[in-house]
Parts: C-alpha cells; structure tokens; sequence
C-alpha cells in the first residue's frame, strides 16, 4: 500500500490513506464523527452537515473534504458539539418524528444521536408540517414524516438487478424521496429489510413486520451510537 | 424546615407518566417522607392549597382547559417539569396536528363508524363547561417557561426517581444512558 499521511484530531495523532476523506480517517483511527448521510464506500453527498469539523477556523464536512498532510482537526470542541446539537435539533422540528410510535426506535441514528448529544428538548419551536405516508409499494412504506431527505437510499440501494428503486421529485421545500412501486414490487423480504436498514431513520419501513425486538435489546439501547468505533483502538 | 412541596397533573396524556412515577416502587414511602404532595390526581386535591415548590407535567396543551391548568401550575410552583414525549413534543395526541380541527371534530361526532347513526341532529359539541379543543396540540414549553425536562413514554422511573431526588437535595444529576429514552 501506499504511505500513510500524518495529521491530528484534536491533537491526537492520526493516519490515513491518501486521499481518504476525514470521516472514514477517523473512524479508522477510533474517533468518532457523528453523520446520517455518510455510508462507507459510497460517494459522499455532504447532506446531512453533521459531521462538519474545524480546519484552520472554518468548517467542513468531513465526508467530502479529503484527508492532507499536517491538517489539525478540530472536532471534539464545544462550538461544534452546539452546531451538531442544533441541527440534530433542526431535523427533530421540521418534520414529524414521534418516536414512541415509530417501527424504528432504538435502532435510529437521528434518536441515538439525540440521546448521545443528551437532546432533552429542541431550542426551536415544532413545526408539525402537512407530510404524508405513501404505502402504495407492496413491500415498503415510505414515511415522508420522518424523511430527513439524507439521500443514502438513492445512493446507496439498488435492487437485485442493479436498479435504482429510489429517486428524488419535486424540488426545495417540497422534495421527496419517491418509490418506484413496480421495481419494488419485486423485492424479495432480504432486501427489502436492506433498504430499511440503510435509512437513518423510520422513513423507510417494510411492511407488516415492525417492533419485532423488545425495548432494551436494540441497536442503541445500552450502547451510544458512535461507541463501536471508539472502542476499536 | 418544612418538606418540599410538589404538585403533579396530567394535561393531553394517559397517565402512564403517573404510572411511572408509581413504579418507584418501595421507594414511594421515601418520596412521601422527602415531600408533601399538594394538587396531584395522587391524593385527589383539586385545587392549590398554598404555594408549591415543584410541578410535574404530564400531557400536551390541546384544549382550552389544559392552559388553565398549566397556567395555574406555573402560577403556584416554583419548578415546572415536563416530564413524558406528550409534555415535551405534543406525543401521540400531536397526531392530529396535521389534520384541521372541523374534520377531527366530524369524523368524532359526526362521520366516524361508531356514531354516524347515533347524532342524528348533528351535534358538535359546544357546552360553554366543555374546553374548547385547541386548533392544534402543544408541547407545554411552548405555552409557559418550563424549568426542566424528562423524556420518555413514559419516562423511566429511576430517571424521574433520580431528577427528584437530585432537585430536592441539592446533588447534581447523573443521568446513565439507559434512563434517558423517547420511547
């Protein structure tokens, strides 16, 4: 392989691969940056602004901003915890997210991150916008209540045949993800659990299979999101 | 010195918040020998008798009554706490936020399959004694200043157990991550 490059996060010493973009650098480096848009290997998207991080006082999304020689990260400050907190905040306010009634908590990164950032209550006001439920797929429900419009099912999924089932309509304020219902319509129960997984949070839920694990045994009831990769090193 | 005195209510929720705080289990004798309760659904008291230290709020605002109550409770404690998803975000009754009032008003009394023959005249209620339903449901900071928060449905009782205890002696307030849950 080719030689590391040497750079720090928040003072501590680090290495990477040329070219590698700061969030994976870190998580090989058992530091944790918080993202709901990034998916290892995929083609970065900059969606979500979670995982902005200070380099020379001005701030970048670690997922598309790749790793150079010398860079001294700052991540761990309070600035950018308050920054991730708002728009953890932000994502809670602008759409409809009522987690005790949602298939996926527990296992949802907006909630894990809401619990590891300590969120008691949003400082901006709820807006309980109009959004519906399109449950016209067969096999998924596409909830647009709790969409955070993160992109990773668009980029991420495909089906069997390597087609895209997921795409974006409509445009600023009113775009959603949309569903193309015949593709999906053939999806078998794996992959249809696939695209459930990819999604960050409840939007994408496979039909009459929901709270199969009890309260207690799922993703981040014991464990906050983030720990896994802190423990590595 | 006197004890602490609390009150408690539940506004736009099911009780299950007072449930959880019942779940303290033995330790309710401990509670009863920290503080003295003063309106709460607990001991049945109506109204404020004097002038209380903490609130619990249980339940979103979604009718005229629910602000009176709360209103009153920040009148006469000087700690309010939401405590349970209903208090802090509107929770399961916030539903109908995205649907107008005159529909869930309809398909209450007039449409839905249970009553659809049962009002023949057409009757919305409109009783002067009958709060009027708020156009939407509100989390109870948005209606007065809260003090502090408690989420969870219901919210553990260790983690109402422990912000008790912390508020009444003065301690800081550890909260493990098990305890703090929306769900």
């Amino acid at each position: 392989m080719s030689e590391k490059i040497k750079f720090t996060i928040d003072g501590k010493e680090c290495f990477a691969e040329r070219g590698q973009n700061i969030l994976d650098a870190a998580t090989d480096n058992g530091i944790f940056i918080p993202a709901l848009c990034h998916i290892r290997d995929v083609k970065p998207a900059g969606a979500c602004r979670l995982c902005n991080v200070k380099i020379a006082g001005r701030l970048m999304t670690a997922c598309t901003t790749p790793v150079e020689s010398g860079m001294e990260i700052e991540n761990d400050i309070p600035e950018i915890q308050d920054l991730r907190l708002a728009i953890i905040e932000m994502l809670f306010v602008e759409g409809n997210h009522f987690c005790p009634a949602c298939e996926k908590s527990g296992n949802c990164e907006l909630q894990a991150l809401a619990y590891r950032y300590q969120m008691m209550i949003p400082r901006f006001p709820y807006e309980f916008p109009v959004k519906e439920i399109d449950a016209s797929s067969p096999k998924l429900i596409i909830d647009h209540n709790r969409c955070i419009l993160c992109k990773r099912c668009i980029r991420a999924f495909k089906d069997e045949n390597g087609k895209n089932i997921f795409a974006f309509k409509k445009r600023g304020h009113k775009l959603q993800i949309n569903i193309d219902e015949k593709l999906s319509a053939n999806l078998s129960d794996e992959m249809a659990q696939k695209a459930m997984d990819i999604c960050p949070v409840g939007a994408i839920i496979r039909k009459e299979k929901g709270f199969n694990e009890p309260i207690g045994t799922r993703k981040y009831d014991k464990m906050p999101i983030g720990s896994n990769i802190e423990r590595v090193i | 010195m006197s004890k602490p005195i609390v009150a408690t209510t539940s506004l736009c929720g099911c009780f299950g918040c007072h449930m959880s705080l019942l779940d303290i289990d033995e330790r309710i004798l401990e509670l009863v020998e920290l503080v003295e309760f003063n309106k709460s659904p607990i001991d049945d008291i109506k109204e404020f008798t004097k002038q209380c230290d903490i609130g619990l709020i249980e339940g979103g605002c979604c009718n005229s009554e629910n602000v009176h109550v709360l209103k009153d409770f920040r009148k006469n404690c000087k700690i309010l706490i939401s405590f349970g998803e209903c208090a802090l975000m509107g929770g399961l009754p916030a539903y109908r936020n995205g649907i107008p009032i005159k529909e869930c008003l309809d398909e209450a009394y007039l449409n839905g399959p249970t009553v659809i023959n049962s009002n023949p005249d057409k009757i919305l209620p409109n009783d002067d004694e009958i709060p009027m339903m708020l156009d939407k449901v509100y989390p109870c900071h948005e209606v007065v200043k809260i003090d502090y928060f408690l989420p969870g449905c219901p919210p553990r009782a260790d983690l109402i157990w422990d912000a008790l205890v912390a508020l009444l002696t003065g301690n800081e307030l550890k909260l493990p991550y098990e305890v703090v849950k929306f769900d």
